[in-house]
């Protein structure tokens, strides 16, 4: 199962499509949960500790408007988790929490810079734009490491632990 | 001994689908029994519920009709003051517009989720209208008459 960072950070058909074939969606209703129910947060709706804006200038300057600052608090540490990446250009709608351009801009950046398996597509406007989208996303997710590889792994690594501990006793 | 509370998640269930209505789907969690707080809403469902609970609802309802239903996380629980239209005066609550761009594409995400198990290949753009295929006509009958 891979971490799977969406582009738009809030999109139904990413989130969804993403779940659908068994990776974990990075977005950012998951952070925004744990602000907002947090119960050590003094005063919601003002959903901001002192340490969130330290957060923020890990990835933008103290020169950037507060509000790139403040959001990439909440999304920068979702690209740091990143193994894989979809992005979509041109979204139909790109206002309120997800319409600043600069943290797009700085979103997108950090991500290529991440060198993590990214797929680029165009948001679909008809039904054929729309079928070649899914399959493409479907394509790039089913390429993806499944939890099966990674369950995989850890087996061989006990066994390898298990023989290492058997010659020990041998030994002994 | 002390309990642990298991951490609450909120999941929102946008039905795109001929077959169910968000009241069925509202009625299927009712009868399952599940601790879960349910909303319905204009475009499906608001589930809130510990973390278990809510993803067992959440993969039930969706086996309803699993391509036209679609789910994502909300980090709001349903009917919190914050968000709710209720306390706030009416109008679309914050992050309802996006939501509603994104609903207007999901028929046709759901119908390439359908060919897409059918396992047809990825057709190349045609140019022009083209013949209507059996197979469409068939689909969009039975479209039609489900409503």
């Amino acid at each position: 199962m891979a971490k799977v960072f969406i582009y738009p950070v809030n999109s139904l058909i990413l989130a969804d499509l993403v779940e659908r074939y068994g990776h974990k969606p990075l977005a950012v209703m998951n952070q925004v949960r744990e602000k907002v129910t947090n119960i050590s947060l003094d005063s919601p709706p003002v959903n901001i500790t002192p340490e969130d804006p330290k957060i923020g200038l890990r990835y933008a300057a103290v020169e950037v408007p507060p509000g790139v600052r403040g959001r990439m608090a909440l999304i920068g540490p979702l690209i740091e988790e990143t193994e894989a990446a979809i992005i979509v250009e041109n979204p139909p709608t790109n206002f309120g929490c997800v319409g600043c351009n600069r943290t797009n801009e700085l979103m997108k950046y950090l991500v290529r810079e991440k060198e993590v398996p990214t797929l680029e597509v165009v948001y679909p406007e008809s039904e054929e734009d729309a079928r070649e989208f899914v399959y493409k996303i479907a394509a790039f997710l089913e390429s993806l490491p499944k939890e099966k590889d990674k369950v995989g792994e850890k087996k061989g690594e006990e066994k390898v632990e298990e023989e290492k501990a058997e010659g020990q006793e041998e030994e002994q | 001994m002390t309990e642990t509370k298991q951490e609450e998640i909120t999941k929102v269930i946008v039905i795109s689908s001929d077959k169910v209505l968000p009241v069925d789907a509202a009625m299927k969690i009712y009868e399952s029994e599940f601790p879960v707080t349910v909303k319905e809403t204009c475009f499906g469902l608001i589930v809130t519920g510990p973390a278990d609970d809510v993803l067992e609802v959440v993969e039930n309802i969706r086996q309803l009709d699993k391509n036209h239903i679609f789910v994502k996380d909300r980090g709001f629980p349903a009917g919190d003051e914050r968000r709710c239209r209720a306390s706030r005066g009416g109008g679309p609550r914050p992050g309802f517009h996006f939501l509603r761009e994104e609903v207007k594409m999901l028929p046709a995400i759901g119908a390439a989720l359908d060919e897409l198990e059918e396992k047809e290949p990825l057709k190349e753009k045609t140019e022009g209208k083209g013949k209507l295929k059996v197979s469409d006509l068939e689909r969009i009958i039975e479209a039609e008459l489900a409503r």
